[in-house]
């Protein structure tokens, strides 16, 4: 969904400001002794400064994660926004460690653009919203509306293709700011607002008539969001990686940030494995990281279920239903492979 | 007299090396600076491929011949989501240079007349002018797209409550919607005519300057054009059997579909770009007239030439030397400031290009180009006027 500084994008390829793009990331993090993350340069829920100007959301306590596992300190990221444009810029010139801005996972992405991604923390698909005064129920119904959507995301892309697999006829009004396609869509100058269906509630709730507006139910993409990093660093892509599988295995295993200090005496053998207690274990170290970094990211964030809850959940004004996003045992898609 | 215009000879100087050689030296310093930017250029050019490498970016052009997937809002040429990304970059392109064209012109236009306007002895047209001048000269071009955009989008009705205009013309929120042309068959032969038409109206002005030369006398060679250019075309469109439909637009569940539409996001663009170099142009306006001596009206007016003629063939030909130079780089200016369009989704080539470049993640490949293009358009835009500035130059017999 999103974008950044054309001009300081060029000056960081062209003149290579480059130094924390080296191959050891997770040793440059340490060295410098903060992660720097990029997010989105404010979405309700995923990533917004709040009113005392300090990062809140999904994808900031994804970074937060990884910052607690590295330092056992959450507090330790420093944040970079990024717009649509500007976020691969920034994590292919090393100006960002991690780049956590509900960012689709695709193949070209993975591919030509240099990037790795493993860990999907957010199960999105693209959706529509319309004013309830249109009366529409089905995007079917959508032949000939001018529709706002932000330029240089897959959303663009998929729009493209769902009007002309549909027979439908359309009007795209393209903005390259998020802030520019609200205010457009606030002042009628298009029919339809398309983003992914997380967007979609986040923008809803921003907009002065919530109520007035309908997210109609078709999802027309699937938009695995994931944090992505450089290719060509193994090491940090498993760090990043695990940090996530921690969250979700967190859940799993019923460790939420209020009872992980409880948990720590635990006797199942899983658990003791998870929190670092086993003896002898290597299963922090061999990561790079203490034998306490599982604990530490629970600590710090608690599991995915809390993160979830508390910014586009039920204790968000969002209220966003787990719907994909459930464990894979309750009928969802978040699944941790065994940490063993 | 003659004896001491005689100069002494230069002292010989007594070492020979290169140091003291001006030539020699100034040779040196410029190699030297040859040197400098050759190396600063290759420096960059390695820098750069270097850390595309590093970073496992794929690069070179061919992603310009891949599927776009993106749709334009206004094309002047047939575009869909599967054109190439280079025909995404043309569409952008021909909308900068429509925005270009169109703003221009009418900049022009608007800047004569605020410009003389200013010259009035007219106290009210003279302030009104000045006001103008010093308010859009003031305000930063990307404010005044704002206010434009803005100002257009909260003015007019959603398209359902359109305001109707006469002859099908409708006026929303989503721009002005007119009845679009269909040419029929035959119709080809309008254009034809109209290129005839045109090169007959140069001919018959050409030959009404030799015989004003030879006899003193004048046709009104403007109205006599204007007919010939209008009234052939005309004819021909009436001798084919006037082949000409209307789409009219007629109103759908969203929008008025059919018909042609000019977009808000185009017409705020030229607005604000017009406008805002227009004041500009007034002032060089009045500088070139300004310019032009007193003494040259005086003459004129002493030789019994009437006020209008001596405007017309004494200050306005001297004031134009005065007025190109400069004219030509508003009008560059307002061509580079049309990429400004991509603040309010104007699809003009930094949009186009933009976009492309977020979807490829070509980045250094994309800057390239988009340069290379603005840099030709200015570029040719000064060859065309060095070469009207040197034909409107003095020429000294």
């Amino acid at each position: 969904m999103k974008k950044t500084l054309l001009s300081a994008a060029i000056g960081a390829a062209v003149l290579g400001i480059s130094s924390a793009a080296s191959a050891a990331t997770l040793d440059d993090v340490k060295a410098k002794g903060f992660v720097q993350c990029g997010v989105n340069t404010g979405l309700a829920g995923f990533a917004q400064p709040d009113a005392s100007g300090a990062w809140k959301g999904f994808d900031v306590d994804y970074c937060r994660a990884v910052a607690a596992a590295i330092f056992g300190d959450a507090d330790k990221v420093k944040y970079t926004p990024t717009t649509a444009q500007s976020r691969f810029t920034a994590l292919q010139s090393g100006e960002v460690d991690i780049l956590a801005r509900n960012t689709t996972w695709t193949i070209s992405r993975d591919t030509a653009l240099g990037f790795n991604f493993r860990y999907v923390n957010y199960y999105d698909g693209q959706g529509f919203m319309v004013p309830k005064s249109l009366n529409v129920k089905s995007a079917l119904e959508l032949s000939g509306a001018a529709v706002c959507v932000q330029s240089g995301t897959t959303t663009e892309l998929n729009l493209a293709d769902y009007f002309r697999t549909n027979n439908l006829q359309y009007n795209p009004v393209v903005f390259e700011k998020l802030e520019e396609v609200n205010a457009a869509y606030q002042a009628g100058r298009c029919d339809v607002y398309t983003t992914d269906q997380s967007g979609l509630y986040a923008t809803r709730l921003a907009l002065s008539n919530p109520d007035e507006h309908v997210i109609l139910p078709e999802i027309i993409s699937k938009e695995p969001l994931a944090p992505a990093v450089r290719q060509g660093d193994d090491k940090w892509l498993d760090v990043v990686t695990w940090v996530g599988y921690a969250l979700v295995q967190a859940e799993e295993f019923g460790i939420t940030s209020a009872n992980v200090d409880e948990m720590k005496n635990s006797t199942n053998p899983d658990i003791k494995r998870f929190l670092g207690t086993e003896a002898d274990t290597k299963i922090g170290t061999d990561l790079g990281l203490t034998n306490e970094w599982a604990y530490n990211v629970v600590k710090g964030v608690g599991n995915y279920g809390e993160v979830f809850e508390r910014n586009i959940g039920q204790g968000s004004p969002l209220k966003i239903a787990r719907g994909l996003n459930a464990l894979w045992s309750k009928g969802g898609l978040q699944f941790a492979p065994p940490v063993r | 007299m003659t004896d001491s215009t005689v100069t002494a000879p230069p002292p010989k100087r007594e070492t020979k090396s290169l140091i003291y050689d001006p030539k020699a030296r100034s040779i040196f310093f410029q190699v030297l600076t040859l040197v400098g930017v050759v190396v600063a250029v290759m420096w960059i050019a390695h820098n750069v491929s270097s850390n595309l490498a590093r970073t496992n970016t794929a690069s070179g052009y061919g992603f310009l011949n891949g599927r776009s997937g993106f749709d334009v809002g206004q094309s002047l040429i047939a575009y869909s989501s599967d054109s190439t990304y280079g025909r995404a970059i043309l569409v952008g392109l021909l909308n900068t240079l429509l925005i270009a064209v169109t703003g221009i012109i009418t900049a022009t236009i608007v800047g004569f007349i605020i410009g003389i306007g200013r010259l009035s002895k007219n106290w009210l047209i003279a302030k009104l002018c000045m006001v103008y001048v010093e308010i859009f000269r003031n305000i930063p071009p990307l404010l005044v797209i704002f206010f434009w955009y803005s100002g257009v989008l909260a003015v007019l009705p959603q398209p359902r409550d359109a305001i109707q205009g006469p002859l099908s013309t409708f006026l929303s929120n989503r721009g002005l919607t007119f009845p679009y042309p269909i040419w029929g068959d035959g119709a080809s032969v309008i254009p034809i005519a109209f290129v005839i038409a045109v090169i007959g109206a140069i001919g018959f002005a050409v030959w009404q300057k030799k015989r004003q030369m030879a006899t003193g006398k004048q046709l009104p060679t403007g109205w006599i054009s204007a007919a010939i250019i209008i009234g052939l075309p005309l004819l021909a469109f009436l001798a084919v059997g006037a082949p000409l439909t209307f789409d009219y637009p007629v109103e759908g569940r969203f929008n008025l579909s059919g018909g042609g539409t000019i977009r808000p996001e185009f017409v705020a663009l030229y607005l604000a770009l017009s406008l805002y170099t227009a004041a500009f142009i007034a002032e060089i306006i009045r500088a070139g007239i300004k310019g032009v001596g007193k003494g040259q009206t005086e003459a004129a007016a002493a030789l019994g030439l009437q006020p209008n003629k001596t405007t017309q063939l004494v200050v306005v030909p001297q004031a134009f030397r005065i007025i190109i130079p400069p004219l030509t780089s508003q009008y560059l200016n307002l061509t580079k400031n049309s990429s400004l369009g991509v603040a309010i989704g104007f699809p003009e080539l930094f949009s186009t290009g933009s976009t492309s470049l977020n979807q490829t993640g070509q980045a250094v490949e994309m800057i390239s180009i988009m340069l290379a293009i603005y840099l030709t358009i200015s570029i040719l835009t000064s060859l065309f006027m060095n070469w009207f500035n040197a034909k409107m130059a003095l020429v000294e017999r």
